[in-house]
């Protein structure tokens, strides 16, 4: 029988089984399990996301209906607000601001966790003393507070950076000193509570205060290792606090002895690393070095220009047209920039016009464009692309040696030919789109400066690449324009 | 539960996982975070019951801002995840 939470709610149950609600945990459990199924293909993914939340729907309702809730109106009143408000940002928010909005519903999930766990802390402390709670709940409470504090501050900070507050990397003195005294004060908080000693330091009181020592901590860690993090990094960090999210969950269902915490906290937390992982290698590099790596420092860019002069033939929306006119196969590779410029509807509008006139045209996107996993995929579904043209790294690298005419958008660091050389590089063996391989290249960028990385793109200064400077909308947009007088 | 029954069942559900997610395309993984994120908030379930448990004006509290942060985890992360799923099913067919 699952007991949720000593002491909280008596179980009511309204004279059914003590069974039941384990029962209806179970299916909200597979409920979950066929809703990530269904995500597996675009065409059943919106179904599958409703039998997601139906079975939310469900393990609520069913505890609310379950316990004995002795404060209906405290309990109606927040329900009615977080619905309310979710309900709101929901609605109101533009495509380009997504990212930025999960990233802040994660850190919610994550801060709700570990008021949870705090709570049931001070439920079960008695005179001062944890000594009536087992090392398993006082140790998970330990874990979901670090965790879930860390994906609350964490997620405040990668969404702000996502919102374009600051989208330079944070640099202060110190930085690893500071995360590794951060980490190991609370761990060492966190030991304190499962041991259920206070290591003669903090008296646990009728607050446990070393659980919200424990919070305090973990936010400014979180704070702090996110805060150095450059925006090109960002699908990583938003990857990891996805799990971290779940994580907490998971935890939180050790701390009360709930199932259903653990099943979905779980299938979160694998989604998140999953995600992770991909995204790291992606980048061919660590997790470790994203977070504590000095990496994404924003490059001086001041003599970058110098780096091609002479070299590097730059075109006009007339001459793309034309080219495009005579083409059989265009890929566009869609980075940052185009998200940036805002430029997704008229990329989308002339990949339409290339279709409707026999062309065949597909979208090459790298794992990492954009600032979240699959980022400018939902930008370019949005704006109407049909998902069959958008296809992944492997996919399209091997047909671009068919392919007339390849638009770079927006991308730096995603087609750059440094990665396949030997000579160290921050690149070096990332994955990379390649596009040199195709009769013409056209890379649309607003000036010579290097991406990410800080490096130059030998790509530019090719003999079969062109570029045309200018703002990604303003350029594809005259594009489109050019491209339709002459059709 | 034990705590090795929970283990069990967490180790379990983690492979089930791997197996579910790897088989999800790129395209989806926006939708997928903002999907996941919204059952991370099933961690409602033990808000609701601080909450509602009505004991110590502290513990309302705290359940009163875990219900207000959970929900709008749950109800705006399925909701997000819909709008970007729709934007992939219209062109679908």
């Amino acid at each position: 029988m699952t007991r949720v939470a000593t002491g909280v709610g008596p179980a009511a149950g309204n004279g059914l089984p003590p069974d039941a609600l384990s029962f209806v945990y179970l299916v909200s459990g597979v409920l979950f399990v066929i809703g990530l199924r269904r995500l597996t293909h675009p065409r059943t993914a919106e179904r599958g996301n409703l039998v997601s939340a139906v079975g939310m729907a469900l393990a609520v309702g069913a505890t609310v209906l379950w316990f004995e809730i002795l404060s209906p109106l405290v309990l109606a009143a927040a329900l009615l607000l977080g619905a309310g408000v979710g309900t709101w940002l929901a609605l109101s928010v533009q495509t380009t601001d997504l990212p930025q909005l999960v990233g802040l519903f994660n850190g919610f999930g994550g801060g709700a966790s570990a008021l949870v766990a705090g709570a049931e802390l001070i439920d079960g402390v008695s005179v001062g003393e944890l000594s009536g709670l087992s090392p398993v709940v006082t140790g998970a409470a330990a874990v979901t507070g670090l965790i879930g504090a860390v994906t609350f501050s964490g997620s405040l900070v990668a969404a702000a950076k996502l919102h374009g507050i600051s989208e330079d990397p944070a640099r202060y003195p110190a930085e690893n000193g500071v995360k590794v005294v951060l980490a190991a004060l609370a761990v060492a908080l966190g030991l304190s509570l499962l041991t259920r000693t206070t290591l003669g330091l903090f008296p646990i009181g009728e607050f446990v205060s070393p659980y919200w020592l424990l919070l305090a901590v973990a936010s400014v860690l979180g704070v702090s290792v996110v805060a150095p993090i450059g925006g090109a990094d960002m699908p990583v960090v938003i990857a990891l606090l996805n799990a971290f999210s779940g994580l907490a969950a998971a935890s939180t269902g050790f701390v009360l002895d709930n199932d259903v915490l653990i099943i979905a906290g779980t299938l979160v937390g694998a989604s998140g690393l999953i995600l992770t992982t991909i995204m790291c290698r992606s980048m061919n590099r660590s997790l470790g070095d994203v977070l504590f790596g000095a990496y994404g420092t924003s490059g001086s860019g001041g003599d970058v220009a110098d780096v091609y002069e002479g070299t590097v033939v730059s075109t006009s929306p007339e001459e793309v047209a034309m080219l495009l006119e005579v083409a059989r196969r265009v890929v566009i590779v869609p980075g940052y920039g185009m998200a940036v410029g805002q430029a997704q509807h008229a990329v989308a509008e002339l990949a339409q016009l290339l279709a409707d006139d026999g062309v065949d045209v597909a979208f090459g996107i790298h794992p990492v464009a954009g600032r979240m996993p699959g980022h400018i995929n939902v930008l370019l579904a949005e704006a109407d692309v049909p998902y069959e043209q958008m296809r992944e790294l492997s996919e399209i690298n091997p047909t671009f040696t068919q392919t007339d005419l390849v638009l770079v958008i927006g991308a730096n660091d995603v087609v750059n030919p440094t990665a396949y050389s030997a000579d160290p590089s921050p690149i070096a063996g990332m994955p990379v789109l390649d596009v040199w391989e195709a009769e013409t290249v056209v890379v649309n960028k607003r000036s010579l400066s290097p991406g990410y990385a800080g490096i130059p793109n030998p790509l530019f200064e090719m003999d079969n690449a062109l570029m045309l400077f200018g703002d990604a909308r303003e350029a594809m947009q005259a594009v489109v324009n050019e491209y339709q007088r002459n059709r | 539960m034990t705590f090795v029954e929970s283990l069990t069942l967490f180790v379990l559900v983690g492979f089930l996982g791997y197996e579910l997610i790897t088989k999800i395309p790129a395209t989806l993984h926006t939708p997928l975070i903002a999907g996941t994120n919204a059952i991370s908030g099933i961690t409602l379930i033990g808000s609701v019951l601080v909450a509602g448990s009505g004991r110590s004006t502290l513990a309302t509290a705290l359940g009163f801002v875990a219900v207000v942060l959970a929900t709008i985890n749950v109800v705006g992360g399925y909701l997000i995840s819909h709008k970007m799923l729709r934007s992939f099913g219209r062109r679908g067919d």
